[in-house]
């Protein structure tokens, strides 16, 4: 009995401390400047959608939406177009240096982004991709391939070999074997993969904050972050904006907390 | 296991592997090891970009000796130490407390780990900003909770030293303990049930079990979150910049956004270079150890 009622306590807690904060937030979104600005602070919304307004159109927030919808979805589908070979190569290549190659990939995966932040920018400043859209592209692919790979080569290797083995037969090169036979039995796994790349790229901040300084060209991240009024803080544009950059995470996660959760502990956890 | 060669039942030759690989291993090559390199290349030159045409001088290890000499980057690393040690024992217990209370099987159990991952989802920039608005010194939450109607008692928490680095503790410790929640939850899954059944039927209770069975058998697991949660914590960067831009007198200024601010606001790339260096090569040692334990329980995997 004592144990369900701890359980009871240990749930309340999850959810409550977990969503709490954030739920503040919300309800500051939905105020009125006057409500925003009471001291002490109210504690319901009266419902109001003004900053909503105001955050879209005075601070021109669909400008940072469109950017940051191009650069998340075209992170993922590059980096899954990238790593989908890679992860069937390692996953099926019998030579020594796999190890090696998997090894390195988790390393820079560990790498803190200071440590490569002067000559990326370098690199970029050279090509022209500072304030590009492929410019922030390029670093975002490289941060999010060892884990697709390792996810995804973890899946492959538990694929059986006959299937390939019968497409051999049946005069299948390596390629189309790939496409035709693997990817669809492969597709929990790259769906799996997809959906932690979006929200990497939907959420990373130190390298846009790098990479793209004018204001037209930044993401969601980024305008949030420097976020700021003519005179004192917009604290309810600033929330409504931010529940706005949340949403489509939330409902990710609602939708695919299942996947989420295997692909990150296979990612981290599993060979 | 043989060793080389094509698969020849699967028909992918090494060529053709080689071929699938090359351009993840490009990427890799020019975009994450390159640049490590060159940073060190970098951090043994004297570079100003306010002084562009100046000459780029090699100065060995100058930079080096003055960041060693540098009391402001002595804080640095005290600050980002403490951070990291403090924030990374709380995401682990906490992680710990929320694996065990998801992996129960309780109707709801679903909803109940999307709520978990929510903070986890959400863009660290916007639980920052939420955060910082919750310990404003007028309109926050924090106030609010604390003193209620007593204005006059409300304090402005990221003014203190003290509270500004604990509040980017709470927020990083809110932000991703369900993350290495997650970590031990898989360890938790390992666990077969008979082990407990057996328990029972000795009649050890539940505190017992958890202590002879759960927390041992755990270990790695719990191991594997604190490294992961260690390595990251080194990274803290988008809660300083947003919530205290390193204030008040530098006390919530952890290495990377040291490092960022001589890079990139003061121009200054080769001592920024030797910062960004320090900070991978302690990085690195860790991941040294984590990829050792992984690899070692690969290497088993392989060979059964």
């Amino acid at each position: 009995m004592s144990r369900r009622i701890l359980l009871g306590i240990g749930i309340l807690l999850t959810v409550v401390v977990s969503l709490f904060p954030f739920l503040w937030f919300v309800v500051t979104s939905l105020k009125s400047q006057r409500h925003v600005e009471a001291v002490p602070p109210t504690w319901l919304p009266g419902g109001e959608l003004g900053f909503y307004r105001a955050a879209l159109v005075d601070y021109h927030l669909t400008d940072y939406i469109l950017n940051s919808i191009v650069v998340a979805s075209s992170t993922t589908v590059m980096t899954l177009a990238i790593g989908i070979p890679a992860a069937y190569a390692l996953s099926r290549l019998r030579v020594s240096g796999k190890t090696w190659i998997l090894g390195g990939l988790l390393g820079v995966s560990m790498f803190p982004q200071i440590a490569i932040a002067g000559p990326v920018w370098r690199i970029l400043d050279q090509i022209g991709g500072l304030n590009t859209r492929w410019g922030v592209l390029l670093p975002y692919v490289t941060l999010t391939l060892p884990l697709v790979i390792w996810i995804l080569a973890s899946f492959f290797k538990e694929l059986p070999t006959e299937l390939e083995e019968a497409a051999k037969i049946d005069g299948c090169g390596p390629w189309r074997t790939m496409v035709l036979v693997m990817l669809p039995l492969a597709a929990p796994g790259i769906f799996t993969a997809g959906i932690l790349t979006f929200i990497y790229a939907w959420n990373e901040f130190f390298f846009a904050l790098l990479i793209l300084t004018q204001p037209d060209k930044q993401t969601l991240p980024v305008g949030i972050a420097l976020f700021q009024g003519e005179f004192t803080m917009p604290w309810g544009e600033l929330a409504a904006a931010s529940v706005i950059a949340t949403l489509p995470l939330v409902i990710l996660v609602l939708l695919f907390q299942r996947w989420i959760i295997s692909g990150l502990s296979a990612g981290a956890v599993k060979g | 296991m043989t060793r080389g060669g094509a698969d020849t039942r699967t028909g992918l030759s090494d060529q053709a592997a080689w071929l699938m690989l090359a351009p993840a291993l490009g990427f890799t090559l020019v975009f994450a090891l390159y640049p490590v390199v060159d940073s060190f290349l970098l951090s043994l030159h004297r570079i100003l970009l306010v002084l562009p045409d100046q000459e780029q001088a090699f100065v060995g290890l100058a930079n080096y000796r003055q960041l060693a000499a540098d009391p402001v980057a002595r804080q640095a690393f005290v600050v980002t130490l403490g951070f990291v040690a403090l924030s990374t024992i709380l995401e682990v217990l906490l992680g710990l407390a929320i694996a065990l209370v998801i992996h129960e099987q309780f109707r709801g159990r679903g909803w109940v780990r999307a709520a978990a991952l929510i903070p986890w989802a959400i863009p660290t920039v916007v639980a920052s900003q939420m955060w910082r608005f919750i310990f404003n010194d007028q309109y926050g939450f924090a106030n609010l909770l604390l003193y209620g109607d007593h204005i006059a008692d409300y304090v402005p928490w990221l003014a203190y030293p003290g509270f500004a680095w604990m509040a980017i503790v709470l927020a990083d410790v809110w932000k991703t303990s369900s993350f290495a929640g997650l970590l031990i939850l898989a360890g938790l899954q390992l666990i077969p049930d008979d082990l407990y059944e057996a328990a029972r039927i000795d009649g050890a209770n539940a505190w017992r079990r958890f202590w002879h069975i759960t927390l041992p058998l755990l270990r790695p697991a719990l191991l594997l979150a604190l490294l992961f949660r260690t390595m990251d914590a080194f990274r803290v960067f988008d809660l300083v910049f947003v919530m205290t831009q390193g204030g008040p007198g530098g006390a919530t200024q952890v290495l990377q956004f040291y490092g960022y601010k001589a890079l990139f606001t003061e121009g200054r790339m080769g001592y920024g270079a030797a910062i960004s260096v320090t900070v991978f090569l302690a990085i690195f040692v860790l991941s040294l150890f984590y990829i050792h334990a992984v690899g070692s329980k690969l290497m088993e995997k392989e060979r059964a």
